[in-house]
């Protein structure tokens, strides 16, 4: 069976299409202000690279904040279920699921088999997402990746009193003019976010392994600090994390075309 | 008394006014109150508890330091020299590093002070709006705080957040509250509240084809609805004061008077200087007290 | 005099309430050892009472330094509130 999933972030736009449990081609790319269009787009993209055609899926499922634009999908699904899924696909028994996206963060209790028992969410201030960490890059004059690595290479431990992105700015600029080291900077704007994700996590309460999700998994600075502030040694990474929710999606999308026979509801 | 020096409007100016119909060396008591701020900081010196000179600066690296170039700036003004003050109150941000203070006091009791003088005893409620936070205070009738609450974390609520949406759209700020009521139709107000998230979406409804204006009003709105939900939490009761540099936006002014449904008192002060005033009036009471003589404040 | 310690945000209100008269009748003060984070510091206010506060370093962070006593499922009391003798405190979320 061929399924997608397509996940319709704010920023980007992820396509999966899944054949028999496994990743068969992907797509990701902006997603902008013709929402539609563009998840067609990507999704088309995907199909070919799966080497199969659009009519060839049994079931397309939308998940993301604007998942609901998406006309051509059979269903939706949320992302906290989408994220949660795709966690225990990856990672079967795994309890904890955290996930942070450019926009979006959030701490999610799971059953080990992909059903959500808990969730904490942070989605409507800015501070508490991975658009905290590109706005201080941009403060600091450093792309993400160098922002990452010299996070990593900090000794020092300097508090950051604004909890907010705009106030955040402003404080990192004091701090450069102030003559603090770049990097320790860069430490304390991952240790500032990490904290805020850590508390989430508190909300749904650490269990087992924890599983990281979401395109601020590929952050070396904010994963040292994650683990510094859940107070765990490892942290389950998979290869591709910010295609999560998207594959996720294609998982249910799955579930939901073997439910329905033909696959359309 | 004089109309307060015109200032800027979000960003204030520095500057210094006195009252030339008296002089300090006719007072009993002369006492300072100085407020440093984030953005700004100011010194106003009291005689026999009323006010009479003040000056305002922009604040420097330390709070020390911006205290010292407010207090050098109402002193120039007036010839006054340090130790003809009797007593001073420091307030604001940097209230606990003044080695020269006598006491420190809360911004918010030098806020409610401060406004029950500027707007009368019969201020119930006083929203304060500056750059970077927002207050809501409620005060009885001498200027004692009931119920206070105060904003600092989020920058949508506050001046910094207008300003992000001005450079953004590319007004000028003293535009803003204008242009907001040049529209046909009152819009809804922008949904996402973070300044960041609202950014992106101010740019989608000028794509959809909104006009500036139009896309001010409904970030006005938003702000005015974050701020009413604030007042009430506190409770509205009239009169209802407004004081920081807010209360020069008249398109969040007058849809907070619309949502809560009161009026705000108008002010010939320059509200500004409402914390630093109000430390000056409780340096005055603290001073009688400390001599022992019967609160006159 | 009621003093609400805390922050609105696109999140939501997190605010803790104080009613100050109430807590400056407290010697105690047991809220402050009951809290597991350390949010509370005592003060004495404006007026003349030694009150129970949110400390400053705290306050922009309340959602998160509470975290751990308001979990995501069943919500327990909270520790700080069973402890006021008083009745003077509330959170708001």
């Amino acid at each position: 069976m061929i399924t997608a999933g397509i996940d319709v972030g704010s920023k980007n736009i992820k396509a999966v299409v899944l054949r028999d449990g496994r990743i068969a081609g992907e797509a990701v790319g902006s997603g902008g202000f013709e929402q539609l269009a563009r998840a067609t787009e990507l999704l088309k993209q995907a199909v070919r690279a799966a080497g199969c055609a659009t009519a060839d899926l049994a079931h397309i499922t939308a998940t993301g904040a604007g998942r609901t634009a998406v006309a051509f999908a059979h269903s939706t699904v949320t992302g906290v279920t989408a994220g949660a899924r795709a966690a225990n696909h990856l990672f079967p028994g795994a309890r904890t699921v955290v996930e942070v996206g450019a926009e979006e963060s959030r701490a999610v209790k799971t059953d080990g088999a992909g059903r959500v028992l808990d969730s904490a969410v942070n989605e409507k201030c800015a501070a508490g997402s991975g658009s905290f960490t590109e706005s201080m890059a941009r403060a600091l004059g450093m792309t993400l990746e160098e922002f990452a690595v010299r996070s990593t290479q900090s000794t020092a431990r300097i508090p950051m009193n604004a909890q907010c992105t705009v106030f955040a700015e402003s404080e990192v600029v004091n701090l450069i003019h102030s003559g603090v080291d770049p990097k320790d900077i860069a430490r304390a704007v991952h240790d500032a976010i990490a904290s805020r994700v850590a508390a989430m996590v508190r909300r749904v309460k650490l269990e087992g392994e924890v599983v990281l999700l979401g395109g601020m998994a590929h952050n070396p600075g904010f994963v040292k600090c994650l683990k510094e502030n859940l107070e765990v040694e490892t942290l389950l990474i998979p290869d591709r994390p910010e295609l999560a929710d998207a594959l996720g999606a294609a998982l249910v999308a799955a579930d939901r075309a073997g439910a329905a026979p033909g696959g359309r509801p | 008394m004089m109309m307060a020096p015109r200032q800027e409007y979000w960003r204030w100016a520095e500057g210094s006014w006195a009252d030339p119909d008296r002089h300090w060396k006719d007072a009993r008591v002369v006492t300072l109150g100085i407020d440093v701020g984030s953005v700004s900081s100011e010194a106003v010196v009291c005689l026999d508890g009323e006010l009479y000179a003040f000056s305002t600066v922009r604040t420097a690296a330390g709070s020390v330091e911006s205290a010292e170039n407010a207090m050098k700036g109402v002193f120039e003004r007036t010839g006054l020299r340090f130790d003809d003050i009797h007593y001073v109150v420091g307030t604001g941000y940097g209230r606990v590093n003044l080695p020269f203070a006598h006491k420190a006091i809360t911004e918010i009791a030098c806020h409610g002070r401060g406004a029950n003088y500027m707007g009368g005893p019969s201020v119930r409620t006083i929203l304060d709006m500056g750059g970077q936070d927002c207050k809501a205070i409620r005060v009885d009738e001498r200027g004692k705080v009931t119920n206070f609450l105060m904003n600092d974390k989020c920058a949508a609520g506050t001046g910094r957040g207008m300003e992000v949406i001005a450079d953004l759209l590319e007004v000028p700020i003293e535009e803003l509250g204008p242009r907001s009521f040049d529209i046909d139709e009152e819009p809804a107000a922008v949904s996402d509240v973070c300044v960041v998230f609202a950014k992106s979406e101010a740019m989608a409804r000028l794509k959809d084809g909104w006009s500036k204006n139009k896309v001010i009003a409904a970030y006005c709105r938003a702000m005015a609805e974050r701020v009413a939900a604030l007042l009430q939490r506190v409770g509205v009761e009239p009169e209802f004061f407004i004081t920081g540099g807010i209360s020069k936006n008249i398109g969040v002014v007058r849809r907070i008077e619309e949502i809560i449904g009161v009026k705000a008192l108008p002010t010939p002060y320059d509200t500004q200087i409402a914390g630093a005033l109000g430390a000056a009036l409780f340096a005055h009471a603290l001073y009688l007290k400390a001599r022992g003589k019967p609160q006159a404040a | 005099m009621i003093a609400h310690y805390g922050y609105q945000d696109a999140e939501g209100e997190f605010f803790i309430t104080i009613d100050t008269d109430r807590c400056g009748r407290c010697d105690g003060k047991p809220c402050v050892a009951a809290c597991p984070r350390g949010v509370f510091t005592v003060e004495e206010d404006p007026y003349g009472d030694t009150v129970v506060a949110v400390d400053d370093r705290r306050r922009k962070r309340l959602r998160y330094e509470c975290a751990g006593c308001k979990p995501a499922g069943d919500r327990p009391s909270l520790p700080c509130v069973r402890a006021c003798p008083w009745g003077a405190m509330t959170h708001s979320w």
